[in-house]
């Protein structure tokens, strides 16, 4: 349990801070130290549990079936993460809080910077792999978020893109490889797939595998050959830098090495390829920090360095090197994130990064300048210092790695060159920095920061300090379990003692302090106080490189597109609609039409008139779309009124209604639509007439005949097949006995498939509301803003203009209608609410009686006008919406609450007057919660769209048409 | 009758595609009505035609009931009147927001050549 609440913490944590306002820069700090405070105390209360290899654990089965469930797992080695994770996380929330400026945003920094330990706390803590690239993806994420914090800069976009296309591509990548891994072992649960060393290397995919799961781990860790991205993360702010890019996030990557180093180690590929990677990047990272102008440019690269040698040690297959490995880890996070720490002081106080105009600031900030000095002398590892005794290991370790004269010499050689450049950054940069003549011409006054934005990197250095100084009494209590949670029994002895003799290690420790101080000196002599770049670099750079490959692809992109589809729509649809007919064609063509074995039913010549006028009407609205939408939509409402009335013929008195009502909102919706289309004049159009239009009909009507032929053919084949004996029998059965209606229609609708049902209901609602957003922005065409002649001569002989409240009547012409009007709404108010009640027994139900209801709203508008309706009553239609939603949903809840599943139906019968026996149950709640729905939605789609025409009459200054 | 029906939808449907492969944005709307009846009435047809056995229980007598229409299709194709309507709507508005934007009731969003 304290599991979850270790993960869980920082995200609701980070939830709470997204909704403190913008300026609440001590609340944010309270809340996001409070979270990692409690996080870190919870984690140390664990320690008892893990020291004697323990282990506890959280597992919730999700889809246990399938290999995933919710595993939690904290071993010695995930414990020593988490502590690393959430102990940093306070550091750096009291050093965000004074680092940040009064201007920035707070909110959006502390939410994704507790999101992010959170994700990061994930990937430490998980027991199953594919959770574990989950929590992966979410630190991509969150870091992606972080460094665009100034998303007004161009490097800070531009780095985030970066950034994230990088380690987004190594997460699939990663993904993919977890996948492999976990269908080898037979298991995504990490204990499984861990105890499966031998079946995973014997395995033919384990290259394919490995690689990519490597290519997950480099990315992430900013590794060679993809070591660009983390320079130009820099652009994120210094609490960042010091939190995500050098303590915790980048280490994801070997913290996955170091985790399935048991099952994945021990092979020649493992050393080629992780050694491969992690000494190129501790030379290139090396070499390239030497030349950096920006503090912090020097600081990530030497975090490339320093995690390519934890890389080169998990790569050489030794449990001493893996030891080593660990610990570098913990002490690179100590001193890196101290060293961040100092930069972003170094910034806030002067103003800038640039190691060409500072100089001589240990005058002004001597405490800044004895914390850094200590950071980067630790780097460099200076002996009584954490990074010393790492560094002892590491080079302890290339002179047994290899075989064969080149890598006995080379690793060493290689290893103290490398050391040596370390030695000489580290110089470089406390020394341009602090040392020297004070500079004056700097952008601001430097001088000491508060205490408090101090006190973070001086508690790191003092761990610095410990370490080195009795690191058997500090840090080996917690190495320990993280060694022995990863080798189990296996876990080789190590000493952790400052003075081994004068061993060879030792030897190359000195050789690199000579190496790096002749190093520096050359630099310094030859005058490069700084450069642009490395030499050499310029074919490595990875950034050009990335661009390239990022252009190439948007081009291929694009180039695909263009071949693959058209921005034209009528192609579009035309190869859609011929797709459907040639694949709907080809079982056809291939196997032949079935004969029909059915009995036909007898022609009836009513049926055979209506059925002529349908079709006649649908040719014609076909016919007279372009030029005369009016009839058009006549003819439109004449086909509808054919489909009803086949429904009501065959058998479907519920559909016969429900169509009938649609089609009238549905001829009111476009008749309010036509009041925005432009003029349209056949005399207009001499293209009209010309070949090519002719022939782009003909080929149209070619294909409309095909597919309205087939679609034809296909109908009377099945119609003229015996009927099927599928699902419907059970309904036919149950309605009655167990949905207790006898409209089996209506019993599917909210009693079977209730579900399915307020799924719909819940998109028509979804529909309307965006129908009315849309609307609410409404820019009409400037050619039809103008008032219409016959509104004009509506509102002036008595409309608009001199519009009475008093009046009983609407004001206009058909003074009948209006009368009738007024008698209309009770009357249709009582069919509705009628057809409601009775629908589970007869015709009718909330469909239907709700678009009674609106269309007698609708009337009420159309004939008194819609001042003289909104003076009496309101509609409110999004009230009707929700009210309904909440009657249907509440329907299924109170199932629920009765210990029944979801939308299970309860009640009993009881007799109304007139409406005879009438079930009274969560069904018929249902069913209402349907009618409101339709209502509200209905009416709030034809009352907005009413209203535009309203709005430009009322407002003709803002329109600038109605003058005419 | 069988014929007739199926004939129908034919007409239907082919008034309806031929429409949606028009320019102006009104006929596509129309079009796109006379489809959804086609396809309406083409997923009822599935139930096979019954004429004068609406699928309603009479008298709570379960094994005469069984002799009724099959209900299934006429249940999917219920919803799908209605959300016709509400997605007929949002086309609606969201073309003449087009046209609001670009001035053209083409269906690209501008004229053609």
């Amino acid at each position: 349990m304290t599991l979850v609440l270790i993960v869980l913490l920082p995200f609701l944590g980070g939830l709470c801070s997204a909704f403190l306002p913008a300026n609440a820069r001590n609340a944010e700090a309270w809340l996001a130290g409070g979270c990692a405070l409690a996080c870190t105390a919870l984690t140390l209360g664990l320690y008892p549990e893990i020291s004697g290899n323990g282990m506890v654990r959280f597992v919730v089965p999700w889809l246990s079936q399938a290999g995933l469930d919710f595993h939690l797992r904290m071993d010695g080695f995930a414990w020593l993460f988490a502590l690393l994770v959430s102990l940093m996380g306070t550091l750096v929330v009291i050093y965000a809080r004074y680092y940040l400026s009064p201007e920035d945003p707070v909110p959006r920094f502390f939410s994704f910077l507790l999101a992010f330990m959170g994700s990061m706390l994930g990937i430490v803590l998980s027991g199953n792999l594919i959770q574990l690239v989950i929590f992966w993806e979410l630190t991509s994420f969150s870091s992606f978020m972080l460094i665009a914090y100034w998303y007004h800069r161009v490097d800070a976009r531009h780095g985030a893109r970066m950034a994230l296309t990088v380690t987004a591509a190594g997460g699939f990548c990663l993904l993919v490889g977890v996948i492999m891994l976990g269908t080898i072992a037979g298991s995504y649960d990490l204990d499984r797939v861990l105890a499966a060393a031998g079946q995973v290397q014997s395995h033919p995919w384990y290259p394919v595998m490995l690689t990519l799961i490597l290519l997950g781990a480099l990315t992430k860790s900013a590794q060679f050959p993809f070591q660009f991205w983390l320079p130009h993360a820099m652009a994120a702010p210094t609490p960042v830098s010091a939190y995500l890019h050098s303590a915790t996030m980048v280490k994801a990557g070997v913290f996955l090495l170091a985790r399935l180093w048991p099952v994945l180690a021990g092979t020649e590929l493992w050393f080629i390829l992780v050694s491969g990677a992690g000494l190129a990047s501790l030379l290139v990272g090396a070499a390239a920090a030497l030349f950096q102008r920006d503090m912090k440019g020097v600081l990530a690269y030497s975090t490339v360095s320093h995690l390519g040698l934890i890389t080169l040690l998990l790569g050489m297959n030794s449990r001493l090197a893996l030891v080593a490995a660990v610990f570098h880890m913990m002490n690179h996070a100590t001193f890196k994130a101290s060293l961040f720490m100092a930069a972003g002081i170094v910034d806030h106080e002067t103003g800038t990064r640039d190691l060409r105009r500072l100089s001589g600031l240990a005058h002004a900030m001597p405490i800044t300048a004895t914390v850094a000095a200590v950071a980067a002398a630790a780097m460099a590892g200076v002996p009584l210092l954490n990074g010393f005794l790492s560094k002892e290991m590491f080079f302890a370790e290339t002179i047994f790695a290899g075989e064969g004269p080149l890598l006995r010499l080379g690793l060493p050689a290689v290893a103290t060159t490398a050391g040596a450049f370390s030695v000489a950054y580290s110089l470089r940069l406390i020394h341009q920095v602090f040392f020297g003549p004070p500079e004056r011409s700097l952008p601001r006054t430097p001088r000491e920061p508060t205490r408090w934005m101090l006190l973070p990197s001086m508690l790191l250095v003092t761990t610095c300090l410990l370490v080195g100084i009795f690191p058997a009494r500090t840090i080996g209590p917690v190495l320990a379990p993280a060694v022995v949670s990863i080798l189990g029994e296996q876990a080789p002895p190590y000493s952790l003692s400052v003075w081994h003799g004068f061993t060879v290690p030792f030897m190359m420790s000195m050789g690199a302090f000579a190496g790096g101080i002749g190093i520096y000196l050359l630099h310094w002599f030859f005058g490069q106080r700084a450069t642009g770049g490395a030499p050499l670099r310029a074919p490595l750079d990875g950034r050009r490189v990335f661009d390239i490959i990022i252009v190439v692809l948007h081009r291929f992109a694009e180039r695909m597109v263009r071949f693959a589809s058209s921005r034209r729509l009528q192609l579009q649809l035309l190869i859609m609609v011929s797709m459907t007919f040639v694949v709907a064609g080809i079982p056809i063509a291939s196997r032949g039409m079935p004969r029909g074995a059915g009995v036909l039913t007898p022609v009836d010549p009513a049926y055979l008139f209506v059925w002529a006028i349908g079709c006649v009407c649908a040719v014609g609205a076909a016919l007279k779309a372009k030029f005369h939408r009016l009839a058009a939509l006549i003819m439109l409402g004449g086909s509808g009124l054919f489909t009803s009335l086949s429904f009501a013929w065959f058998s479907a008195p519920d559909l016969a209604l429900t169509q009938v009502a649609v089609e009238v909102v549905t001829l009111v919706l476009l008749l309010l639509g036509l009041r925005w289309l432009p003029r349209r004049v056949e005399a207009d159009e001499p293209d009209h007439r010309s070949v090519r239009a002719r022939l782009r009909r003909t080929r149209d009507f070619l294909v409309a005949g095909a597919v309205g032929g087939g679609l034809a053919a296909l109908s009377f084949v099945v119609l003229t097949q015996a009927p099927v004996d599928g699902i419907s029998r059970f309904f036919v059965e149950r309605a009655l006995p167990e949905g207790g209606g006898h409209n089996i229609v209506n019993v599917i609708l909210v009693d079977f498939r209730g579900f399915d049902t307020l799924g719909e209901i819940t998109v028509v609602s979804i529909v309307a509301l965006t129908v009315y957003a849309l609307l609410r922005r409404f820019r009409p065409a400037p050619e039809s803003i103008r008032v219409p002649r016959a509104q004009r001569v509506a509102e002036d002989t008595g409309g608009l203009r001199n519009f009475d409240p008093g009046e009983l009547l609407p004001g206009g012409d058909p003074r009948i209608p209006a009368v009738l009007v007024r008698l209309l709404l009770p009357m249709a108010g009582l069919v509705a609410v009628y057809l409601l009640l009775r629908g589970h027994d007869a015709p009718g139900g909330g469909f239907v009686g709700g678009l009674v209801m609106a269309i007698a709203f609708i009337t009420q508008y159309m004939v008194g006008g819609a001042l003289w309706v909104e003076w009496r009553m309101r509609v409110h239609p999004q009230y009707w919406v929700a009210l309904g939603l909440t009657a249907a949903g509440g329907a299924g809840l109170l199932a629920v609450a009765m210990g029944r599943h979801f939308l299970a139906s309860l009640g009993g019968e009881i007799a109304l007057p007139l409406a005879g026996p009438v079930r009274i149950g969560s069904v018929l709640l249902f069913d209402a919660g349907v009618y409101l729905v339709v209502i509200g939605a209905t009416s709030l789609i034809l009352i907005a769209l009413a209203h535009q025409s309203f709005r430009s009459a009322r407002d003709p200054a803002g329109s600038g048409g109605a003058a005419g | 009758m069988e014929a007739l029906f199926a004939m129908a939808i034919g007409v239907l449907a082919a008034a309806g595609v031929w429409l949606l492969l028009r320019p102006r944005t009104f006929q596509v709307i129309v079009g796109l009505a006379l489809c959804s009846y086609a396809v309406n009435l083409f997923i009822f047809g599935m139930g096979r035609l019954v004429v004068g056995r609406a699928p309603i229980v009479a008298g709570g007598r379960v094994a005469e009931s069984l002799a009724v229409v099959d209900p299934v299709p006429q249940a999917l194709v219920l919803t799908a009147i209605v959300i016709g309507f509400a997605t007929t709507a949002l086309l609606l508005v969201v073309l003449l927001a087009a046209r609001g934007l670009t001035g053209t009731d083409h269906v690209d969003g501008r004229e053609p050549g």
